[in-house]
């Protein structure tokens, strides 16, 4: 009632124009570019927290300093604050009146800016177990061996991190392409230009047309599919890894 | 050694241009410039009734999926019956959906030449409490699911043969055991019912005093040029972001523990 019924009318209603008027809404001109760029930002996005956020995770388990409690939680904080505040908060630093001289906003930086600031956790929180898991020993061993800490890292810490990564990063990517509410006030929502699929469905929505938007919604949602399906796969053989050791 | 230091500067650097500067930025400048103005925006009419929306919408949102999540888990892990895998993809998918589809799909059965337009649901506080609710359902869930698996069934066979109900069972042994995973699933719900506003934005009509939520009215003051007051209502829903952190680092062993 609640999750299946809504996306069978949400279905049903991209389709009621036939095959044509589904493909005629979605490769329109501007659903195209806010698809592209959605995925592009979203892509990029993801990419930069797969690097920073793996850093982070072996900060966090590997290294000491004072604080690291509080820092560990803070990881969190954009789990628990609302969307729309994070973008007021990183539209105040990076907007206009900017204490460090970068004003971003309404530009393609501000929307990469704010999917980083949301998509944060999840590499983070996936490459934290799988480091406290791993064998300290099996580092030092290559390193009396004679390896640089360049080689332990990619052939020891790499392999088998990389599934956290990947399953961190396929997350964050989902996360990003459907962000919505951090991207309202920092975008602009120009047109063409750094209008995002989930802007562009809301305005479509609000300019009365709904099969328009019920064709971009249904690609977002297949794109949902395919990460759960990506991220189960990814789940499967981390696990089957696991039992062979 | 320096390459330890580098790599701890990188990680702290990103945080703090990331999560701590603009943070700070907004407390600072809310408190040193516009104190007077955030307090008075936050007493406004329309501030306290946006947040009583909001608070609505978690009363309501955040008990249905409790027991929903609950069910759900037990269903999935102790279930018997066709189409189980279906049902654990479907708990998952509105964490991996847009909000903003959520709130399509919902206005096109609900809406005007939807499937259902008898049920008068947009632009109205039962839409929101239905966003809400559909948006935040999987956490509770995803919580209990590996709790349940991890202590198998051993104990509740053993209540049963002793001849325990199945709901003196549950009551007795499977709740106390998965109580730390439901609390921490519920502190997830809360905090996303707080925040929820693309689903919330598509199905309110955003009505000032009337279906406007909190989240709503942070966009509303900043698109009106009401900069204190957008500040004022950012930093009371940044607070209650903070205490669900301190809530949920004080479960969080008490959850691994069990």
């Amino acid at each position: 009632m609640v999750v299946a019924l809504p996306i069978a009318a949400l279905v049903w209603s991209s389709t009621k124009g036939g095959g044509s008027g589904f493909w005629a809404a979605v490769s329109s001109p501007e659903a195209v570019a806010a698809l592209k760029l959605t995925l592009a930002v979203a892509a990029l996005a993801a990419l930069t927290n797969a690097l920073l956020g793996t850093i982070t995770a072996w900060v966090l388990i590997r290294d000491d300093f004072r604080g690291k409690p509080i820092v560990n939680a803070a990881i969190d904080l954009p789990f628990a604050l609302p969307t729309i505040v994070a973008g007021l908060l990183l539209l105040t630093f990076y907007g206009p009146r900017s204490p460090v001289g970068v004003d971003a906003a309404y530009t393609r930086t501000a929307i990469w800016l704010a999917l980083l600031f949301v998509t944060l956790p999840f590499v983070v929180r996936t490459v934290q177990p799988v480091l406290i898991e791993l064998d300290v020993e099996m580092e030092e061993a290559a390193r009396s061996l004679g390896a640089r800490p360049l080689v332990v890292f990619r052939r020891i810490v790499l392999p088998n991190i990389l599934p956290g990564i990947l399953s961190g990063l396929t997350l964050a990517f989902a996360r990003a392409v459907g962000e919505i509410g951090s991207l309202v006030l920092v975008s602009g929502n120009l047109p063409y230009r750094t209008e995002v699929a989930s802007v562009f469905i809301f305005n479509q929505l609000q300019s009365g047309n709904p099969h328009g938007a019920a064709a971009v919604a249904v690609v977002l949602l297949a794109i949902s599919f395919a990460v759960l399906l990506g991220v189960g796969g990814l789940r499967r053989r981390a696990t089957r890894h696991d039992c062979g050791r | 050694m320096a390459a330890r230091l580098g790599l701890r500067l990188v990680a702290l650097f990103y945080l703090a241009a990331i999560l701590v500067a603009p943070l700070g930025l907004v407390c600072y400048r809310t408190c040193a410039h516009d104190a007077g103005a955030a307090w008075a925006a936050l007493h406004a009419h329309a501030t306290v009734h946006a947040f009583r929306v909001t608070l609505v919408a978690v009363a309501i949102a955040v008990p249905v999926n409790a027991v929903f999540g609950v069910v759900c888990a037990l269903a999935i892990v102790r279930g018997r019956f066709p189409g189980r895998g279906f049902l654990n993809a479907f708990v998952d998918l509105p964490l991996a959906l847009s909000p903003v589809v959520v709130g399509a799909a919902l206005l096109l059965l609900y809406g005007r030449n939807g499937w259902l337009p008898g049920v008068h649901v947009l632009f109205s506080l039962r839409g929101i409490v239905l966003a809400t609710t559909f948006v935040s359902l999987p956490f509770v869930a995803r919580e209990v699911v590996p709790t349940l698996r991890e202590i198998g069934d051993e104990q509740e066979q053993a209540a049963h043969t002793l001849g325990a109900s199945g709901w003196q069972t549950f009551w007795r042994v499977t709740l106390p055991s998965i109580r730390w995973a439901v609390v921490y699933g519920v502190v997830l719900t809360t905090a996303r019912c707080l925040g929820e506003y693309g689903a919330v934005a598509v199905v309110s009509g955003n009505i000032e005093g009337r279906t406007q939520t909190a989240t709503l009215a942070v966009q509303d003051a900043y698109e009106n040029l009401d900069r204190a007051g957008a500040y004022a209502i950012s930093l009371a829903l940044a607070l209650g972001a903070v205490l669900v952190l301190v809530a949920m680092s004080l479960v969080r062993p008490r959850e691994a523990r069990s």
